[in-house]
This record gives C-alpha cells, structure tokens and sequence, in this order.
C-alpha cells in the first residue's frame, strides 16, 4: 500500500474561527477510510482543503507518487489529477439525462476545444453501460435525470464518480436519505470502488460505518481524535467522552 | 447513438425550411422584382429584423445556455457596425470628392483628396484631420476583420478579468452594463473620431453600387443577413447539442459541480462569451447598412437589456425561442412606435401608442414570465409530435 494522499499539519480558519486546527491524515491506495465527527468537526471542511475549494492557511497536502502540492492548485486541476467528489446533496445536473451526466463525467479530455470538435470517444457508449449496470439505472438513462428518486439521484452521482475513474473518491454522507436496502446496495458499490482505488466516506450513521469494515477516523474541533478500526475508537475515552458530551 | 447531426436535432432542419420559405416569399413580394406588397422600406426592416434574431441567437446561447446574462452584447452589435460603418462612409465620400475635383484644371495630389475626404467627414465635428482610428477604413477586407475580431478581443479580455475572478450572477451583469455604458460614451467623445453623436450615416449607399436602385441593394442585405441568420442558427445548433452543450448547460445549472467534475469553467464561459460576441459583430456588419446610420444611442445599455428581454419573452434556452422573441418584439415595436398603429381615443384620454408601447412591452414581458416562464417558444412543447420525441 502506497500513500496516495498526504494531509500533514494543515491549519484554516474562518473569521478566527480555527475549522481545521494542524490536521494530518495519510490515504493509502486502495483503502477504504471513514471519517467520522461530531458537527462542526471540520469533515467538510477537510475535503474542501484537499479538492481546492478552501485554500489551507498553513500546511501541506501533497499527492501521489511525484509528490505533487494540491495546495494552489484549482478545482478542475485538482480534478484532473484524480480526485473526485460526491456531495452531501445529491448534486446531478438535473436538466439533463442520466446519460448526459454520466458522459460528462466520463474520463476524457476535458479542454472546450477538445469537447467541440473530437465527436464521441469510441468506446463511449460501452462505458455508459458499464456504469449504468454497476448503479442499477441502465433502464433510465435516458430519462431527466431530475425525475430520479433521492435515492437514485445518489447513486448516479456516485456513477458519476466512477466515470471520472479517479484514484481518489471522496464521499460525503452517502447514505443519507436512503431507506435500507439502498444503504446496503451503496454500502456495496463503496466497498467494491475502494478494492481498486482509495474511498473516503464521511458519514453520521454508525450503522453504515459499521458496515464499510474500514479504518475509521474521528475528527473533532478540526484535529484528529483517534484512528482504527471502528470497535477501537468506539472505546477511546476521548471519543466517548466528544460524542456524549463533557 | 450514432445519428446524424439533423437527425438529433430536427428543429434546424425545421427552422433552415421556414427561413427559406420566408426568404424566397418575401423576394417575390419586393419591389425588386416588380410587386409592391413589400415596400423597399418594410423591406429593411424585414432585414434589419433578420440581423437582431441573430444576435439574439448568440444572446441565447451566452444566457439562456451557459447562464452568463450579459447586458453587453449590443455593444459588440455596434461595434460590428461602426466597422463596416467607417468603410462605407470613406469610400462614398471619396468617390464623391474625386468626381468634384475631376473637374478642376490641375489634377488633385492624393494627399489634396485625403484633406478633402477629411473635410467632407469630420467638418461636423470641427476637423479635417483624420484620427488614428480610421487608419484601415480605406480597405473593405480590414474593416470586415476589425468587425468581428474587434468584438471578439474585447470579449476575450473583458471575459478573462471577468470570469477569472469569479465574478458571476448579477454583478457580472453590471459589469457587463458598464461595459456597454463605457464604450457608448467613449463612442459619444467628438475626440475619438467616431463622429460623436452624429454617428455615421450615409450608410445605404453602398460603394461601387450607385447606380444600384435600393430596392435591389435591400433586396441583397435581405438575402444576406438571410443566410448569415441560417448560418448562425445551425453554427450554434452545433456547438450547443453534443456533449460541448452538455457542459455549459452543466455549467449554467451548477457551476462548483463542473468544476470537481475537472472542466476549467472559465475556459468554457470565454469560449462562449468571445464567439458570440463575433457572431454579434457579424450581426452589425449586416443591419446598418441597412439601418442607414449609426451613433453612440444605439449601443446605449438599454440595447443590450431590450436583447435579453426579447430572448426571455421568446423562451430561454432553445434558439428558435430567441428568433421568435426578436422578430416579434422588434417588428412590434416598429409597427407601435412607427405611427402605424392607430392611437385609441378615449374621449378624456387618447392612447398614443409611440408613448405607451413601452408600458405594453413592459406587461408583456411580465406576463410571459409569469405565465410562459418557458416563453413562446415553449409553446411548442405542448405539440403532441414534441412530446413523443422526449419519452
């Protein structure tokens, strides 16, 4: 296991408000990893430091095996690089099919001239299948993709996800909103994402942390609490002692 | 998936047909080819209408597509046409100077006709000399360049500070506004060049075609601005289906997800902002010769924000919409504003309809918002044939 993702003394503050306070965490790949806190943790916060969206006031997030800095770098590079992202909301482009979306995210050039002039990709529409099987909406791909159920609308994000084929997935709060035997169908696409590549969840639910069998790491007022399989940090003191209340 | 580029979109295929039914019945009713049904002045405005769902199109495609809503695209409109504006007034005036001094009994050196030229276009503004500005307006090749590379560059550079720095939503449509009010104003200086309010006129009068009747030279801008429209529709048709129009729609709906997705937004909002911007200049290169003149009022910000109404009153984001919200509303407005309308008289009060079209504009655009937020062209989404195509 090589470390794919080096968070390492990383500070950011809001307003004086200190949201990530000198955080390390290393990301093996593949692995898959979950992040748990209670809110206000700083668990957003973390994943909008690594994918560009908040610049770190100090600290270092370096990448891959060139050591690359993501710090400085935009969003759609730091994309580019191998990261992906799914939100909390369901965020699909809602105007647009399930098909539309899934093409948009699919690994290809992503410069305008690029997406002008060079037609389709020739294996495109292989692709789309693949996914589509693997997120159990090959029958809707040609719906509004606005039409979707909640739960459908996660998944076709976590679709998304895997058409970017990143190295890097991150996963904020997956399984909210869905009833039970959707949680165990994502439990599974996360669980079998994560054989080839690193997974990051971010979640609430014990249950379904319970359920990934990973290494967890707890975060609280933006510094890492403790790190482990879930039944360790379950009986650290300090994580007791943070989920109910001093 | 592999179907042909009209077979996706069939509503360009519909659209080149209606626009050369229209073409060919409107060249059969011209005075050019002897009926009268069609005045040589309806004519121009038939035309010049052509020319404004062009730029309507491109303002589609900048605002109803990619979501960037820029009060500014008159601008480029009126730059196109100062353009080709500069041209046809030094060469008119040239070739009239040179007949008037034909005549004289030593023959004028060139520098005595580039004075006289001089004299004959800036004497309304107190000078002779011609100003840096006009230094290609001899040549039609440049000024037709300078028509659509001059809008694209300022595009270009106004885009890249705009959208580089993330400016998005209202306050880039202020800027945009400010643009537009900059540049009228610079425009309006008598020491810029450009004539100041008086603008360039004499623009008809095309040179090299004087013994041309204008019924005929109508005829021809007709034809042009014809194509240029059909041209333009199925230029944007192309780069707004496939996947390039999926992405600015993505961007359009939810920029921050485009990006984690690994697209450079900006890239994509520059790109649209720039062509259409050219394709705006093209658009003016083609209205004021027939429009005759040109001054700095017709770039004023009030153009640019008429343009965005027309497109929202004609339906956001589908280009045949911007081509009926520009036809219509411009054609309206000519016909209420024109005097041709007859005024209503109340008996205590007389409805002049040249001073309350624009509260009729007005209800209008207010009444399609509410009740068509689709626009007219949304319309056609309740054809039953549409409705088949899309489940």
């Amino acid at each position: 296991m090589n470390t794919l993702l080096e968070v390492s003394g990383v500070s950011v503050s809001f307003d004086g408000f200190k949201a990530i306070n000198n955080l390390s965490i290393q990301i093996a790949e593949p692995e898959l990893r979950a992040v748990i806190g209670p809110n206000g943790a700083g668990k957003t916060t973390f994943m909008d430091i690594v994918t560009g969206k908040t610049k770190p006031d100090e600290g270092r997030v370096i990448w891959g095996e060139k050591s690359i800095s993501l710090v400085g770098m935009n969003e759609s590079q730091i994309a580019q690089q191998g990261i992906g992202r799914k939100f909390q909301k369901p965020t699909v482009f809602e105007a647009q099919t399930v098909r539309e979306n899934i093409v948009l995210a699919l690994k290809d050039l992503r410069g305008p001239l690029d997406v002008l002039f060079r037609g389709r990709a020739n294996n495109q529409e292989d692709r789309v299948r693949a996914i589509s099987d693997e997120i159990g909406l090959s029958d809707a791909l040609d719906q509004v993709s606005g039409a979707l159920s909640h739960g459908q609308k996660q998944w076709l994000e976590i679709g998304m996800l895997l058409a970017q084929d990143p190295r890097l997935l991150l996963v904020d709060e997956p399984a909210a909103g869905m009833t039970p035997s959707e949680r165990e169908h994502t439990t599974q696409l996360l669980v079998r994402a994560a054989k080839t590549r690193a997974v990051v969840v971010v979640e609430h639910d014990m249950e379904f942390i319970r359920r990934l069998n990973c290494k967890v790491t707890v975060l609280h007022q933006g510094s890492m609490l403790a790190e482990g399989s879930l039944d360790h940090v379950t009986q650290n003191q300090d994580v007791i002692d943070v989920y109910l209340g001093r | 998936m592999q179907r042909t580029f009209i077979a996706r979109n069939p509503s360009v295929l519909w659209f080149l047909l209606s626009l050369a039914v229209f073409t060919v019945a409107v060249t059969v009713l011209s005075e050019a080819t002897g009926a009268t049904v069609i005045s040589t002045s309806f004519l121009k405005t038939l035309g010049k209408t052509l020319c404004l769902c062009l730029v309507a199109i491109a303002m589609d495609v900048v605002w109803g597509y990619c979501g960037i809503l820029s009060l500014g695209h008159f601008a480029f409109f009126g730059i196109g046409g100062y353009a080709i504006g500069m041209w046809l007034m030094y060469e008119r005036t040239r070739a009239l100077v040179e007949t008037s001094l034909a005549s004289s009994v030593i023959p004028p050196t060139p520098g005595e006709i580039t004075s006289a030229v001089g004299g004959q276009i800036f004497g309304v503004v107190g000078s002779s000399e011609f100003p840096m500005i006009w230094a290609f307006s001899h040549s039609l090749p440049l000024q037709l360049l300078a028509a659509v590379l001059v809008p694209g560059l300022l595009a270009l550079v106004f885009g890249w500070l705009a959208f580089r720095s993330r400016v998005t939503g209202v306050y880039l449509s202020i800027l945009t506004q400010a643009m537009t009010l900059a540049l009228a104003l610079y425009f309006f200086q008598n020491d810029t060049g450009l004539r100041g309010n008086n603008g360039l006129s004499g623009l008809q009068n095309i040179p090299g075609f004087q013994s041309t009747p204008q019924a005929t030279l109508s005829l021809w801008f007709f034809w042009a601005s014809a194509f240029a429209l059909g041209a333009g529709y199925v230029l944007f048709a192309w780069v707004t289906s496939g996947k390039f129009g999926s992405v600015i729609r993505a961007v359009r709906d939810n920029e921050a997800r485009v990006r984690f997705l690994g697209y450079h937004v900006e890239s994509y909002k520059l790109f649209v902002f720039t062509l259409t911007a050219m394709v705006a200049g093209i658009a003016g290169v083609l209205y004021y010769p027939q429009a005759g003149i040109i001054n700095p009022a017709e770039i004023a910000p009030i153009a640019s924000i008429y343009l965005a109404v027309w497109v929202a009153i004609g339906g956001r984001g589908r280009l045949y919409g911007a081509v009926i919200g520009a036809a219509v509303v411009s054609l309206l407005s000519s016909w209420f504003t024109g005097g041709s309308a007859p005024d209503i008289n109340l008996g205590f009060y007389e409805i002049k309809w040249t001073d309350w079209w624009l509260v009729l504009l007005g209800l209008g655009f207010v009444t399609v918002t509410l009740l068509l937020p689709k626009g007219i062209g949304g319309l056609f989404d309740l054809l039953p044939s549409k409705n088949k195509d899309q489940t």
